[in-house]
């Protein structure tokens, strides 16, 4: 049984394509690291899953609607809205989107928030939260949608370790409830934590288990110049090139 | 008494009771409206829309023809003309929008300065809310029902994509569909007001509102009605500097709007700095000042 199954997928953007022969599954408890530099293919692969950009070749099955944790450079920072409002947002899902959230769509929104430790914080408005709040409100709202994907952008970048860690105990309930997990990251070292790892640079480059996949030569030709091993290769960072607004 | 006297003046007048309900009904809606306008970044397409819909309506003057009609068969022809100048990639978006509006604007000024032409040029460029017609207070009313229905429905969506559209399209939210809709709506808003407020100034009641209560209001819910209620304020002052200064109606309101917008923006920096003020001292400030 598969919670994800992709097969010779294909994507492009006005027909150039940016993404090719991706293929991998993971099965339902199971998390996967998507590691690859920025334009490397990541978000092009999640906006397929969500069903946002049709694959222009290959096959892919998906167990219900993914729920999707975008990055907080995404959010607009200024629009007033508190950190329940955001987490009642995910109930979007369940439709009736032309009704006011119900009481029920609140008490999962709490509830939503009590889980990653933000149900003092539920009035506070979004943009007066700290980078590791407004991550966890934005999990928050991706697990009112109770969704067996989550797909989740960088969920870790800039984040205090204390919410590093309340994120990631979240992330093994997940997994322990039998929710597939894709994380998008460009940490070499935290994808040794995963079950399994695609490597992605434009074209799938690699998938397995980490101490299958997370070799010097599969590493550089994810990352190529990016990359940087530290001596003795007992492990490798990779050097980011944030550019605000373009599609990874 | 006296000053209740004066205040109420006025609404003595039936012509200004309907002017005022026409300037209420429509611009409590467009207050509530801007909102999204404003957090859409959607201002300089409520202007290129306000402004290039003068050929409609000097054409629907020409022809005898309901203003309103005029107004709305202008908004589709300007929309469709300004999504096509736009698509230049050779002069951009911006330039090719303005070149767009500047020849329907001129297009209608050479329409409405034709000798015979039955309607004056400035009631249709700064509006005339003492002329409102049955017609117009209805039309003002089915805008305020129907757009406060949608803009009610639309709640939700409407949040979802201007947070975060991303997040909202991986909710089943179509962010285009809820653009298109908001933009159905700035046409259906600008095709009713520019009869009381001309081609020109309707774009006041749109945006000042907005930017009045900007930062003030803490929900998307509580800004709209407190555009709104900017809205309904503001048109209450220009009428009544209108009634006693004999200035022009359109043009008082639009400068009470843009007072408001003014004021709001104004009162920020104190708002700003009375709430430093308020903030508890840091552990470390404390301690200097006991030690002084």
């Amino acid at each position: 049984m598969t919670a994800i199954e992709v097969e010779g997928l294909a994507a492009a953007y006005d027909g150039a394509p940016v993404l090719t022969e991706v293929s991998f599954e993971a099965a339902p408890g199971q998390s996967v690291c998507v590691l690859g530099p920025n334009g490397g293919g990541k978000t092009t692969l999640f906006r397929v899953l969500l069903g946002e950009l049709e694959p222009v070749a290959g096959r892919l099955e998906v167990s219900g609607r993914p729920a999707y944790v975008a990055q907080t450079e995404r959010t607009r920072l200024d629009f007033p809205v508190t950190a329940l409002d955001v987490a009642v947002m995910g109930t979007l899902t369940h439709g009736r989107w032309w009704l006011p959230a119900s009481r029920s769509d609140r008490a999962a929104a709490r509830a939503a928030l009590d889980r990653v430790g933000l149900a003092d914080q539920a009035g506070i408005r979004f943009g007066e939260l700290s980078g590791g709040q407004r991550q966890r409100a934005l999990l928050a709202r991706a697990l009112v949608q109770d969704a067996q994907v989550l797909l989740l952008d960088e969920p870790l970048s800039g984040v205090d370790p204390a919410s590093a860690t309340l994120i990631s105990g979240v992330f093994q309930e997940l997994r322990a409830e039998g929710r597939t997990l894709l994380v998008a990251s460009h940490d070499v070292e935290s994808a040794r934590t995963f079950d399994l790892v695609l490597c992605l640079n434009g074209r799938q480059v690699a998938f397995g288990r980490p101490d299958a996949v997370l070799d010097r030569a599969t590493l550089e030709a994810t990352y190529g110049h990016e990359l940087i091993v530290l001596e003795g290769g007992r492990g490798a960072v990779t050097v980011q090139h944030h550019e605000h607004g373009h599609e990874d | 008494m006296e000053v209740l006297d004066f205040l109420l003046d006025p609404l003595r007048s039936g012509i200004d009771r309907r002017a005022l309900l026409e300037l209420a009904m429509a611009g409590s809606l467009c207050g509530a409206l801007g909102f999204w306008i404003v957090t859409e970044r959607l201002a300089y397409s409520a202007e290129s829309l306000s402004h290039g819909l003068l050929p409609g309506l000097v054409l629907a003057a020409l022809a005898g023809a309901p203003l309103l009609l005029g107004a709305a068969g202008g908004a589709l022809a300007a929309a469709a003309l300004i999504a096509f100048a736009s698509r230049d990639a050779r002069i951009g978006p911006d330039a090719g929008t303005a070149v767009a509006v500047t020849g329907l604007v001129a297009l209608g000024a050479l329409l409405a300065l034709a000798p015979d032409s039955p309607q004056r040029l400035e009631e249709l460029l700064f509006g005339d809310p003492l002329g409102v017609t049955d017609g117009d207070l209805l039309a003002a009313g089915l805008l305020l029902v129907l757009g406060g229905a949608a803009l009610a429905a639309l709640h939700r969506p409407l949040g979802a994509v201007a947070f975060d559209p991303g997040g909202a399209a991986a909710e089943g939210v179509r962010p285009a569909a809820v653009r298109a809709a908001l933009l159905v709506l700035l046409a259906a808003a600008v095709a009713v007001t520019v009869q009381g407020l001309g081609a020109l100034l309707v774009l006041a009641v749109l945006i000042a509102p907005p930017v009045a209560v900007r930062d003030y209001a803490r929900t998307p819910a509580r800004a709209m009605l407190a555009g709104a209620a900017v809205a309904v304020a503001a048109s209450v002052v220009g009428m009544e500097v209108s009634f006693h200064a004999h200035s022009a109606a359109g043009a008082s309101v639009a400068l009470a709007l843009c007072a408001a917008a003014a004021l709001g923006a104004g009162l920020r920096p104190l708002r700003g700095a009375a709430r430093r003020g308020a903030r508890p001292r840091s552990p470390r400030r404390a301690q200097a000042a006991q030690g002084r």
